[in-house]
């Protein structure tokens, strides 16, 4: 029978599965973190249960992490309990942990792949809704709560239904200026922000595949915010060009081994997916958000939408919701908002590509007197190569502040927070009312958006800034 | 976890549509390592004003919602972060059943595992349900699991779908992690199979 790459990877994977039950899910790799993991393992305690793979599992400190001076010590005295009671976790059960201290620290969405530990073919699970990150290396990555984390950690193994599958195809070639994180916003407005439920999206099509790896990141991250599951692109030479040599990747024979059987991934010819969407690459303009979840989206060229014209009433309330949360009136030219922060970081946006686009654009001009910019690597790695390579000082002359690595304003649950009614322009993946700070105005961009927007202290197309 | 058989409650509507998690508990509270303590925090930004004082407009903060046990909602409920914190606020302040026409799958998953059951109903019938808890002071309706249906103060039942194996955890408030540790030798055998 001809099969997708998510039923091949399903199918290797199932422990047990009769019609009656729901089947049982071997997990390869299980990655934790600080926020959503203390109470899993307290559960294993309470009933005196181990950690059956502790080898398959691996642990960071990201989301509530400062991304000031680390030698400092941490302010925040219940963020640094949690950090702390990772730490003793980890070491009661055996789990390596990349601290606050380690070079290899970084968001779990990006230190993943960097070490290697993301593989085609896996399937990865972590207690992050953006875990579908890694589906962009060929692996069936989802996100879980808490419950299910002490599934995982006591069991190795989930109780999961099948999804089903949906084929997003983006053809073509994208226009100067246009980015992975165009592609998905784009997606996300075409197909709403649960257009995905029930479903595991694979991207494919020749503008995917002329993606880099960390662009089909970029895009595999945020297939949660269209309510699917998982994200997932077949992999190729990229991708094993990109797992070579990387630390926990396969070496010599065994990595030629290795990339024999992912070649077997990719969904045969005239298997069938359960929805097809297709989409032109040369159809799609540059991205910005104007409301309060990542569907109410438009090009930089278009309006802040009326809720008069909304097709139902529901839809129609919630404009005027998000546009009232947003300070923001219908018929307003998405180039006529101004900012007062920029924010270019997050598991979307923060790897060294990103980093390098958004500096190209910043090289030799200064953030707007009006604005108030950082930048916050992805990772400590990522971190070492743009300082190798001077990006650190391109941004701070320009006037942006240079931080360690984290989760940072994605969610701001650090002290890198927005102020109630401060508005920003951010590289990260979610607009939600007060996910910044309690108060503050999210406008979802590109790397290379976010840093003309800082240049210009309002929203800029970033074909006609650069050109 | 405690078994859910049937349940009586007051009826609490609130009107939107794609009801983030972020907004169920915003992150400020996610610190805390205990499963406790998350109640008094649901829906913090729209329930408290900038003094701390509850916000009048909020519909959970009307008197005569106090004491609600079923939640009523729009489409796409429990989206964004993947945070059981969600599900742990709302049967901390109470929840017992949350209805929306469609639910967001990880929110809808953590739900059963707490013991609150996301009932997914028509759009229409939820419209119908909301406009009677807004009409009807002290509304109040049953939630069947056993019979998956939703029963009006007349009588008139909507039936609702659940799986198979969801309601059989729910019923017996069964522990998961126990259930898949009776197969351990499955699991083991899979490991040697794929030299895991
Ligand atoms: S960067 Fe943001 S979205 Fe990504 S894992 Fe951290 S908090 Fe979550």
């Amino acid at each position: 029978m001809k099969k997708t790459m998510y039923e091949k990877i399903w199918d290797a994977h199932l422990v047990r599965s009769s019609a009656d039950e729901v089947p049982i899910l071997y997990i390869d790799t299980h990655l934790v973190h600080e926020v959503t993991s203390p109470q899993a393992f307290e559960g294993l305690r309470l009933n005196n249960r181990k950690v059956r793979r502790p080898d398959l599992t691996f642990a960071t400190m990201d989301h509530n992490v400062p991304t000031t001076d680390r030698s400092l010590p941490i302010k925040d005295l219940i963020a640094a309990k949690q950090m702390e009671t990772l730490a003793q976790n980890c070491s009661e059960f055996d789990i390596p942990l990349y601290d606050i201290n380690s070079p290899e620290q970084g968001i779990v969405h990006v230190i993943g792949p960097e070490l290697g530990i993301t593989q085609p073919g896996k399937t990865i699970v972590c207690g992050d809704s953006h875990t579908s990150t890694h589906g962009a290396l060929g692996a069936l990555a989802f996100g879980i709560g808490t419950s299910e984390i002490e599934h995982v950690l006591a069991t190795q193994c989930l109780l999961q239904h099948k999804s089903e599958t949906f084929e997003i195809r983006v053809d073509g070639t994208l226009p100067f200026g246009v980015t992975a994180k165009d592609i998905i916003l784009s997606i996300i407005g075409h197909i709403g922000i649960d257009g995905g439920n029930g479903a595991v999206i694979e991207y494919t099509g020749s503008a995917i595949r002329a993606l880099s790896i960390e662009e089909r990141m970029t895009v595999c991250n945020m297939s949660i915010e269209a309510g699917a599951r998982a994200g997932m692109i077949a992999p190729d030479d990229t991708t094993y060009e990109y797992i070579a040599g990387k630390r926990f990747s396969p070496k010599d024979e065994a990595f030629d081994a290795a990339v024999e059987q992912w070649k077997q991934l990719p969904t045969d010819d005239g298997a069938k997916y359960d929805r097809t969407l297709i989409l032109d690459a040369a159809e799609i303009a540059p991205q910005v958000t104007w409301g309060t979840n990542p569907g109410m989206v438009t090009d930089v060229t278009g309006q802040v939408p009326d809720p008069a014209e909304m097709a139902s009433t529901d839809e129609k309330q919630a404009t005027e919701h998000a546009l009232a949360y947003m300070d923001l009136k219908p018929g307003t030219p998405m180039t006529d908002i101004s900012v007062d922060r920029v924010f270019i970081g997050s598991c979307t946006n923060s790897r060294i590509s990103d980093l390098r686009a958004a500096a190209e654009v910043v090289k030799g001009r200064k953030v707007a007197d009006t604005v108030n910019a950082m930048v916050v690597p992805g990772s400590q790695a990522v971190k070492r190569q743009a300082e190798a390579e001077g990006l650190h000082d391109v941004f701070r002359t320009a006037g942006f502040e240079w931080r360690e690595a984290g989760c940072s304003m994605c969610l701001g649950m650090n002290p890198d927070t927005l102020m109630p009614g401060q508005r920003c322009a951010s590289t990260s993946n979610r607009n939600f009312e007060g996910r910044q700070g309690k108060g503050g105005r999210t406008h979802l961009v590109s790397p290379q958006m976010a840093a003309a927007t800082a240049v210009t202290g309002r929203f800029v197309d970033i074909r006609e800034f650069s050109s | 976890m405690e078994a859910f058989k049937e349940h009586v409650g007051l009826v609490v509507p609130l009107d939107r549509i794609n009801v983030d998690t972020d907004q169920i508990i915003p992150k400020q509270f996610l610190k805390r390592i205990e499963r406790t303590g998350f109640g008094e925090f649901l829906f913090n930004d729209w329930r408290y004003l900038e003094n701390g004082d509850p916000n009048p407009e909020f519909v959970l903060n009307h008197p005569r919602y106090t004491g609600a046990s079923i939640l009523i909602s729009g489409v796409n409920f429990g989206c964004g972060s993947s945070r059981e914190h969600a599900p742990w606020a709302l049967q901390q302040y109470g929840f017992k059943a949350i209805l929306a026409p469609s639910f967001a799958d990880i929110f809808r998953n953590n739900c059963y595992k707490n013991g609150i059951l996301p009932i997914t109903l028509h759009a229409d019938v939820i419209a119908t349900l909301s406009k009677a808890a807004h009409k009807t002071e002290g509304y109040r309706l049953m939630v069947d699991l056993e019979e998956q249906s939703v029963v009006c103060p007349d009588g008139t039942a909507h039936t609702y779908e659940i799986g198979d194996f969801e309601k059989y955890c729910m019923l017996n408030g069964l522990d998961e992690i126990g259930w898949t540790l009776q197969y351990e030798t499955d699991i083991t055998a899979f490991e040697n199979q794929n030299r895991l």
